[in-house]
């Protein structure tokens, strides 16, 4: 991949949605102005968002637009250092002074080390787009330890020292906000939010994403995806789950199932909750009909 | 001799102020970034500088009307009563949604008087009386809770698997010679007590007892979390961190507004899953809620979010003062709606029947709906 410079890349935030256009992400002007400042600023950029609405690919579209590799750390519960920063190879150390005897030998060599990616990113011979995703997943600790990265791009290693990056790469965090974070992280990132497109945005979307759906039925989806989110549901669908469920209806309909059925009948890949789908059960003709309308 | 900030830096700054005033926290670094981002975007606009501030200062998703009522109170010259007030943080943030999701009157609006003098006054009054009734029961909580697996590691002498970091480094020191290879497991810590407390006028006779209750849990586990509901939703466990027991009841009664009020506790269960941070309270959490089930109208809130909440909980139990009675039967409507999502269906007569039920907690048991099936009579513990 060909990298391209941060400041060519972000001369202003209409340049930066045009390059999400070009890697097929439509961004509001809100996301391409956050993306802008994060690059501009140097600053880590926090997305926040309910599931589904495209944070994790706003990450990869940076990574695209800017021609650098993404390096990704999945947070879960219970992630910790030598997950996220770095380990020691213990039984290769043993093996190495068993094998030496009595000559000296450092066992803190780079050999020794295995890299987990925020060491990665900034031992990296070129610089990368960071995407710590999920990041409400993992615990406070788990926090406190992304401080020290995050304001200075450098990580300690007390055997060997500090790694500081050269190039500090661009760090990109989600949350799909099912806890607060801390405001030590907050403060130190550029900050958006990423709210469910308009129907229009997401009929755009879907055009973008599902190459064989046809404009009305991607018109269509997006309107009845909008009424559908608007249910109290235990999980609201998400972007993906609406582009699927334009591409299955469009399968169908190519199958031979009339309009409204080829709908109904792929329910199941864009409502993925039992109780969600006996509630809507009911109310989906009528919303896909308006929908179509 | 302090710095000179040009001119037209003056309102960006009257924005970090004024945010700053109202419980936003906003640090210096934030503020340099604003000014950085303002420099940034031109600004050819308002809405420049709107974005600018959202992205550097940050706000929290909850308080972004807030904030916008600060943005065009400076800006703009707006008013900005419904942004003001000196509360903290956290009980705004818990009564605002719980006044919203419920469709009540903003609670900063709420006049502030006798009424509330007279609570505290009562509270405690009545505190006096309840002497150390509980003090065994605070005595006992931290070994009764379940326990669950931290992440953490404890260096250990005889249990755990061998601690490679440790034993290398051992290793090193002593020159090879090395006597046990040193061990680590995984650290065990209590699980999270979450106290919903049902504050409503059927409630009234159990109040006291209960926000006592939750006292004496917070002060024995300090993880635990305490709301009030009736009509709204208050979050009590600031004022729960007070030692003195009067200070604390004292502090309850003035953050709740709505004593002895009526029921509505489908839309404030759902409020308090509406807000991630508390639904996030509730995951792996004992959540315990002392009420007696009287819902007022439907019950499919109710029986919608204690099924959520049941999904959260690593165990979900009704304390309701009903099943003090030896013929109390789950019959109503919305009891047998919630019954298949509880573990537990317990007595909660008195603050001390709910204590005692707390302290099993650690024993497995069969779910509420089986128990009641089988032994209808006698299965209240």
């Amino acid at each position: 991949m060909r990298e391209k410079p941060a400041s060519d890349v972000a001369s202003s935030p209409e340049a930066v949605a045009e390059r999400f256009r070009d890697c097929r992400y439509i961004a509001d002007e809100p996301l391409a102005t956050a993306v802008f400042l994060a690059l501009r600023l140097g600053k880590p950029l926090l997305l926040e968002g309910m599931p589904g609405v495209g944070k994790t690919e706003a990450a990869k579209a940076v990574a695209k637009i800017l021609g650098r590799d993404l390096i990704r750390l999945q947070c879960y519960e219970g992630i910790d250092a030598q997950h996220a920063l770095y380990e020691w190879n213990y039984q290769r150390q043993l093996l190495a002074i068993r094998q030496a005897g009595d000559a000296d030998i450092d066992i803190y060599a780079d050999r020794f080390l295995i890299e987990r990616p925020l060491l990665r990113s900034l031992r990296h011979p070129q610089r990368t787009v960071l995407l710590i995703d999920e990041i409400d997943r993992s615990d406070h600790e788990f926090e406190a330890l992304l401080l020290e990265y995050l304001s200075d791009f450098q990580i300690s290693i007390p055997e060997r020292g500090t790694v500081e990056a050269a190039e500090p790469p661009v760090a990109i965090l989600t949350s799909n906000r099912t806890r607060e974070l801390a405001e030590a992280l907050r403060r130190r990132c550029v900050y958006h939010w990423i709210a469910y497109p308009d129907p229009e945005r997401e009929a755009a979307i879907i055009l973008t994403r599902a190459a064989g759906v046809a404009e009305a039925t991607a018109a269509a989806v997006a309107r009845a995806v909008g009424t559908i989110r608007a249910r109290p549901l235990a999980k609201p669908p998400g972007i993906s789950e609406a582009v699927e469920w334009a591409n299955a209806a469009t399968v169908l309909e190519k199958g031979g199932s009339p309009w409204p059925e080829a709908f109904r009948r792929a329910i199941g890949v864009l409502i993925k909750d039992e109780e969600d789908l006996a509630y809507l059960r009911a109310e989906l003709p009528r919303i896909v009909e308006d929908a179509l309308a | 001799m302090r710095p000179q900030l040009p001119r037209g830096c003056a309102p960006f700054l009257d924005l970090v102020h004024v945010l700053r005033r109202n419980g936003f926290a906003v640090s210096p670094d934030q503020t340099e970034g604003f000014l950085a981002a303002v420099t940034l975007l031109g600004p050819r606009s308002m809405e420049h500088i709107r974005r600018a501030a959202i992205a550097t200062l940050a706000p929290a998703i909850e308080r972004m009307d807030a904030f916008d009522t600060l943005f065009r109170a400076v800006f703009f010259g707006e008013a900005r009563a419904a942004a003001t007030g000196g509360e903290d943080e956290e009980e705004t943030v818990v009564k605002d949604r719980g006044a919203a999701e419920m469709g009540g009157e903003a609670p900063l609006q709420q006049e502030k008087g006798g009424a509330h003098a007279s609570e505290i006054e009562r509270l405690a009054a009545r505190d006096i009386a309840a002497g150390d009734r509980l003090k065994r029961f605070r005595d006992q909580l931290p070994d009764a809770l379940p326990r669950r697996r931290a992440f953490r590691r404890l260096r250990t002498r005889t249990r755990g698997a061998v601690d490679l970091r440790r034993t290398l480094r051992e290793i090193v020191r002593t020159d090879g010679d090395l006597a046990a290879p040193r061990l680590a497991r995984r650290q065990e810590i209590a699980r999270r007590i979450v106290l919903l407390l049902d504050i409503s006028g059927s409630m009234r006779t159990h109040t006291d007892e209960l926000v006592t209750l939750a006292h004496a849990v917070r002060q024995a586990a300090p993880r635990a979390e305490a709301f009030t509901i009736g009509t709204r939703l208050t979050r009590i466990t600031p004022a729960l961190r007070l030692r003195d027991r009067a200070q604390a009841l004292a502090r309850t009664a003035a953050l709740v507004d709505d004593w002895n009020g009526g029921t509505r506790i489908g839309p404030a269960l759902k409020a308090f899953l509406a807000v991630p941070r508390f639904a996030a309270l509730a995951r792996g959490a004992l959540v315990v809620l002392a009420s007696d089930g009287l819902e007022r109208g439907g019950h499919q809130d109710f029986e919608a979010a204690m099924r959520r909440l049941s999904g959260l909980a690593h165990r979900l139990s009704l304390a309701t003062p009903l099943a003090g009675d030896p013929r109390f039967r789950p019959e109503t409507a919305a009891l047998a709606a919630v019954l298949p999502a509880l573990d537990d269906l317990v007595d909660g007569s008195s603050a001390q029947a709910i204590a005692d039920f707390i302290l099993t907690l650690n024993r497995p048991a069969p779910k509420a709906s089986a128990v009641w099936k089988e032994t209808p009579h006698a299965a209240c513990r």
